[in-house]
């Protein structure tokens, strides 16, 4: 069942044109791999998708419906979850505040005044998740900015995760954690993958893309320009459709040592 | 890394346990008790109730800019015009009441409303025509002091209705007006700041705007809303100071900002934005208010006393600067 489906989704700023009309679906359960050159247009894409930035023109269904009128907070709500590269945590909060931002649970002050913060519970469900996730963190009552890099990425996973989305994207989730920690990251996605939740991964880091997606988009100037099932490609195939043809043998296994 | 093996001492717990159960920082609170300790040995006028009465009676008004300079700094943005808002107010009310003749109730929403209408103002244009803060309140700065003069025609306007005087000079039970309202005002921006998801988010906002924004928080929409608050927040305290004085003073508030904005960073208000707490900036404004009100008792001349607080105010940013350059090289 497509649970994601972009057509023909042109978006330029100014005067410089990123994406020249994708075309993208994904499945309920679907994980895909989205890889291309710097400047191909796949952070922007995603963006698109989130609702960040507004596709100039083309459509956007999620679920069956059309999203593009949408603004972030209620695309959110109807289950896109986005793990930026710059996991865009607010690092003086602290871990339920970065969690819940934009959800955070309320009830009544003295059982008269909506609108309140409730705290204790999400300082609760916060541990909760974290603890879901299989991570350590010091506390989660300290600000989010003296955490390490991973400690930081397992609060943005955390955000994503807590509220059941039905897709999520990781914009190089693996980019700059250490060894051990890039295989919880891909644990975590076969792991979303088996509770039917579909992921969309951009990463620069092949290997990672080729062992857990089911297809991989390549996307080239602005276009989707190769859709290749993981399974019947290989590593040299997708190297060439990154730089558009030529000799890329000694690129591929470059690639494949890495 | 050490510092997360490392035990913190008792100090440090003590502070982080402030902060985050109280929004305050200790030290703006030990500076205020040192403070004034010293003015109640050099001076024997300073420990007395009708002194108490008074630090008070001179915080108000600043205070509630204070309330209004906090949320603005802490949402990461800047209002430089909160005292020429405030002059604004106070001869809107003025005119209103006394030219026009209408009712003091009619008087009282001019002040706000015109105070809430120049931050409106604010809002639209940080927003929408992308000038920055800094250069927008600066403008604003000039724009509302000279409709002020325009509107007064240069002259402070006199003869107020008495209830209007009330709210400046009455005393309930012995308590002046300015500072039940002072004393509300804050208890109310204290929990909406600390403990509502508006205040939650300013916060978030004002820490990271691509979070806010990532998060689904209506970033343009909430800047408004905050400069909006801001500017009602001068009027309000337009209409105390106007109450108080008996006169709508077209000159009143001036540089006024300059101690507004030094209570809420004394007060921990993060000068980037991210980190506020209305609290920490009443404590930050009370250690103006006895300042003054020391210097004073020891007839040291006001022109000192300005140039007093600003030094106080580069001094805080300093000590913050330095805090956060030392953690971060840990």
């Amino acid at each position: 069942m497509t649970l994601l489906s972009l057509h023909k989704i042109r978006k330029s700023f100014g005067a410089v044109d990123v994406l020249h009309g994708v075309d993208l679906s994904v499945a309920a359960g679907e994980v895909v791999g989205l890889v291309g050159d710097n400047g191909a247009g796949k952070s922007t894409l995603m963006k698109t998708i989130t609702g960040i930035y507004r596709a100039d023109t083309g459509s956007i269904e999620f679920d069956g419906k059309d999203i593009l009128a949408l603004d972030p907070g209620q695309r959110r709500r109807l289950g896109i979850e986005m793990i930026y590269q710059d996991l865009s945590l607010a690092k003086q909060q602290d871990v339920a505040s970065n969690i819940f931002l934009g959800r955070e649970p309320t009830k009544r002050l003295l059982g008269l005044f909506p609108g309140f913060v409730d705290k204790t519970e999400m300082d609760r469900q916060a541990a909760r998740m974290i603890e879901r996730l299989g991570a350590h963190l010091p506390s989660i009552s300290r600000s989010v900015g003296s955490f390490s890099g991973g400690q930081q990425q397992t609060v943005a996973i955390a955000r994503a995760l807590t509220f059941n989305p039905k897709l999520v994207i990781m914009d190089e989730p693996t980019a700059a954690l250490a060894v051990r920690e890039v295989q919880s990251v891909l644990d975590l996605i076969r792991r979303l993958k088996s509770e039917g939740i579909a992921v969309i991964l951009i990463s620069h880091r092949l290997n990672d893309v080729l062992s857990v997606t089911d297809r991989i988009v390549v996307l080239r100037h602005g276009r989707a320009d190769a859709d290749l099932v993981t399974a019947k490609t290989n590593m040299n195939e997708v190297v060439s459709r990154i730089v558009g043809g030529g000799d890329t043998a000694a690129a591929a296994a470059h690639e494949q040592r890495g | 890394m050490a510092s997360e093996t490392a035990q913190p001492g008792f100090w440090a717990r003590v502070q982080r346990a402030s902060v985050e159960r109280l929004h305050i920082r200790l030290e703006s609170l030990l500076v205020l008790v040192l403070l004034s300790a010293a003015m109640a040995l050099l001076s024997p006028f300073f420990l007395s109730l009708s002194n108490f009465l008074n630090i008070l009676l001179a915080t108000s008004t600043i205070g509630v800019l204070a309330i209004a300079a906090t949320f603005v700094i802490g949402s990461g943005g800047l209002d430089l015009s909160l005292g020429s808002v405030m002059g604004l107010a106070g001869v809107a009310g003025a005119f209103v009441a006394v030219n026009l003749g209408w009712p003091s109730v009619f008087a009282v929403i001019a002040c706000i409303l015109a105070g809430s209408i120049a931050g409106y103002i604010n809002g639209q244009l940080v927003t929408r025509a992308f000038v920055p803060a800094f250069i927008v309140t600066l403008g604003m700065l000039g724009l509302a002091r000279g409709l002020a003069l325009v509107i007064s025609q240069g002259r402070a306007i006199y003869g107020l209705p008495p209830e209007i005087v009330y709210i400046g000079q009455g005393r309930p039970l012995g308590i002046p007006m300015p500072v039940i309202i002072f004393v509300l005002t804050a208890i109310v921006a204290h929990t909406v700041l600390a403990y509502t998801r508006f205040g939650r988010h300013t916060l978030a906002l004002g820490d990271s705007e691509g979070a806010a924004r990532a998060a689904g928080i209506r970033v343009e929409q909430h800047r408004r809303i905050i400069y909006t608050l801001s500017g009602a927040l001068a009027g309000l305290a337009g209409l105390l100071f106007t109450a108080r004085v008996n006169a709508g003073d077209p000159t009143a508030g001036i540089n006024y900002e300059l101690t507004a904005i030094t209570a809420a960073i004394i007060g921990g208000t993060n000068l980037f934005g991210g980190r506020a707490s209305i609290l920490g900036t009443m404590i930050g404004a009370l250690i103006m208010g006895v300042l003054q009100n020391g210097l004073t008792l020891l007839a040291v001349q006001s022109y000192y006393q300005q140039m007093a607080i600003g030094a106080v105010l580069i001094l805080a940013v300093f000590i913050d600067q330095y805090q956060v350059r030392k953690k971060s090289r840990v």
